[in-house]
């Protein structure tokens, strides 16, 4: 095996500190939020400090820049050791990428609580952001495509085809979805180009998208590679992995208008949108099952390996989430779960269970291999990790389908009369429980990635290895 | 397979077109017909631009991210028309730049709230939500009453929407400013601005100078009021 190559680490280090970093960010915004929500006192009547301005920093510092960093570490390794090339570009570029990156998110980030936003989800930096973000989103393609092409080994490896789509497909959305027209240079105020329908379906096609290959695509890549990594199993279905490829990235791209169930969006777009969302449980359950089969013979090391345990019951949360999915995109589910607090948990057990702990299944992998020590400092504290998580995730996401699915039901209920039985505010109060007890998920879940951050701060600073151990080779 | 996969798996440059191609399908089938099938946005009467002060209101309801708990999209189903009223149309949200329906209801929708209260009780409610609604969690938002409305950009951002199609015309452009006066001082003679604008209501209490709680309150009382359902020639509309 070619050895020589020297691989630029440098550039995924700094993201992996990031991802941690901001990680802690998101997560603490969303118990801020969930408290606001449970005591509305605490969204203290300052314009930076209500709920309005401050949910984008949870979705933004949770989806780009705690997921983004995560992608961007995971898929510069990966992209690394399975082309056995350095990164195409040089230490400048890629520097370039990390710094540029992090200043978006910290300008998007100031931007919301002073008042700039697009209005849209997910999609709320102003347009000066956008134009950056897309100069550091080119030189991030520009630098991940030319390392393939430069590649050592005949074959593109599976995750990179992820890696590749999702690359692509942001670029795609992230244009598409934000063409705006500004009041002036100088003002950071713009209209979007289109409106109301077409909005819509633009806004929706974006953000269905972002899910499908942020959350998904590129995270699906981190699949491809830590967990036959850390199983030392080859990935399970070579015929799966390319069929489930190709017939994901199709399918997602159609499932955006069951956002817009029942609303001024034509019936005929909904349709679409409704009959692809449910051929999607095909494709994501293919990657499923080849995450999960991977391990064959390889179970027990769930004992052992508290990484390993972070990504396989990651891929058993994708599961469960890409079933719950198609079943909300039919339209008389979704007629009873929009606008609920199903939708939340749904998005949750996703953000949690799936990205999340992809990511920490990944960054338990890497620290100890990126800063050459022999292992963890703790597992016994990884798996404390782990199970305190889960039951965030368990409190989290159970609440939340009690809170949806009463809203729903409390929405439609009708009395013996054939009047409304309850007015909106009933809805509200009924749910205040549940709002606390997502509130505490979310404190458990917080809790567990402090403690991550304890552990890999004592990795880093514990002793470096001595030898080679088989498992931390670097292929 | 018609083509060995190898090859693509060798071919990078054959991947990303391959790739380009097969994501952009779904997106061109579903986006571009919304444009030009003509049914998409239905032909009625009364839907109108927002009138200066309603547009500066709308840009604060953005700016707050009113969008996070309430959505302005009544659905098609017979509990949220009783709730709520007509069923929102596509028409209403024509001159929205961008689309606020939003995805979910913290609080209730908003596509109908115009003319439901009055100018009052959203003074009050906006300064301190639970002394209208005790069972609310809306946050307070007192300190827009105390902001004055930033007039200096008025004209600009007017210019940029009717650049994405929101049909200003010069005259409703040349008199900006003062409908916005007009509109924002309750004692003002607002026939001019009637002619211009129909049905745009009022607000203010008396103040020196605008404020940015008037502008919102001002387009809120907007919404969902501009289609007469009751109005023959919008008849076709019932399904």
């Amino acid at each position: 095996m070619a050895n020589a190559v020297e691989y630029n680490d440098d550039v995924v280090k700094k993201f992996v500190i990031a991802c941690v970093f901001w990680g802690v960010v998101a997560f603490l915004v969303g118990v801020v939020l969930a408290s606001q929500l449970a005591w509305p006192e605490l969204n203290l009547g300052l314009s930076f400090t209500n709920f309005g301005r401050l949910r984008p920093v949870h979705t933004s510092g949770a989806i780009f820049a705690f997921g983004g960093s995560a992608l961007f570490a995971t898929s510069f390794y990966i992209v690394q050791r399975t082309c056995h090339t350095r990164l195409f570009g040089g230490e400048a570029l890629a520097n370039f990428i990390f710094w540029g990156y992090q200043f978006f998110i910290v300008m998007a980030a100031l931007s919301y609580v002073m008042g700039y936003s697009q209005g849209q989800e997910y999609a709320e930096p102003e347009w000066h952001l956008d134009i950056f973000l897309t100069v550091v989103w080119v030189c991030y393609a520009v630098v991940f495509i030319g390392t393939i092409m430069k590649r050592e080994e005949p074959h593109i490896y599976v995750a990179n085809w992820f890696f590749m789509a999702f690359i692509l497909t942001i670029a795609v959305l992230h244009l598409g979805n934000n063409l705006a027209m500004p009041v002036s240079l100088f003002t950071a105020k713009s209209y979007n180009v289109a409106s109301g329908v077409q909005n819509a379906m633009i806004q929706w096609w974006y953000g269905h998208n972002a899910v499908g290959f942020f959350l998904t695509a590129g995270f699906l890549g981190m699949m491809y590679y830590f967990i036959p990594k850390a199983a030392n199993r080859p990935v399970y279905s070579y015929r799966i992995s390319i069929v489930h490829f190709w017939s994901l990235v199709f399918m997602y791209i159609w499932a955006g208008p069951h956002h817009l169930h029942w609303t001024a969006l034509p019936d005929w777009t909904q349709t679409l949108g409704m009959a692809f969302s449910v051929m999607l449980w095909m494709p994501s359950w293919g990657g499923m099952i080849n995450g999960i089969m991977t391990l064959s013979g390889a179970w027990d090391k769930l004992r052992t390996d508290p990484g390993l345990r972070f990504s396989v019951t990651a891929v058993g949360f994708y599961g469960m989430a890409t079933f719950e999915g198609p079943v909300m995109s039919i339209r008389s589910v979704n007629a009873l779960s929009h606008y609920t607090d199903w939708g939340i948990g749904h998005v949750h057990s996703g953000a949690l269970g799936w990205v999340a702990f992809i990511t920490f299944g990944a960054l338990y992998y890497l620290v100890p291999v990126l800063w050459k020590r022999e292992g963890l400092y703790s597992t016994k504290l990884a798996s404390w990790h782990f199970w305190i998580a889960t039951l965030g995730i368990v409190f989290y996401i159970t609440s939340m389908w009690v809170a949806g699915i009463m809203q729903g039901l409390m929405w439609r209920a009708y009395d013996a009369f054939g009047f409304l039985q309850y007015s909106f505010s009933e809805s509200v109060s009924a749910v205040h429980p549940y709002y606390v007890i997502r509130m505490l998920g979310g404190v458990l879940f917080l809790t567990g990635m402090l403690i991550m951050v304890y552990n890999l701060i004592q990795t880093v600073r514990g002793p470096a290895r001595q030898s080679v151990s088989p498992m931390m080779a670097e292929a | 397979m018609f083509i060995r996969h190898e090859t693509l798996e060798r071919n990078a440059f054959l991947m990303l077109v391959l790739t380009l191609l097969v994501i952009s399908i779904g997106g061109i089938v579903e986006v571009i017909p919304l444009f030009t099938i003509e049914t998409t946005v239905e032909h009625v009467t009364g839907v109108r631009p927002y009138t200066p002060l309603e547009s500066r209101g709308r840009d604060i309801y953005v700016r707050e991210g009113c969008y996070t708990c309430h959505s302005q999209m009544i659905r098609a189903l017979r509990d949220e028309v009783e709730r709520y009223g007509h069923y929102s149309i596509a028409a209403e949200s024509m001159y929205d730049h961008p689309f606020q329906w939003g995805s979910k209801r913290i609080g209730p929708d908003l596509a109908r709230v115009g003319g439901k209260y009055s100018n009052d009780w959203h003074y009050a409610h906006m300064a301190n939500a639970q002394s209208m609604v005790p069972e609310s969690l809306m946050p307070h938002y007192a300190f827009l009453a105390e902001t004055p409305l930033d007039l200096d950009d008025l004209l600009p951002r007017l210019k940029a929407q009717r650049a994405v199609g929101v049909p200003y015309t010069d005259e409703e452009l040349a008199n900006a400013r003062a409908d916005l006066l007009t509109q924002a001082d309750p004692a003002a003679d607002n026939a001019a601005l009637l002619k211009r604008y129909p049905k745009a209501v009022q607000v203010g209490r008396g103040g020196a100078e605008p404020t940015e709680l008037d502008a919102l309150v001002a387009y809120l009382q907007v919404l969902g009021t501009m289609v007469d359902f009751a109005d023959p020639a919008n008849e076709n509309l019932r399904q």
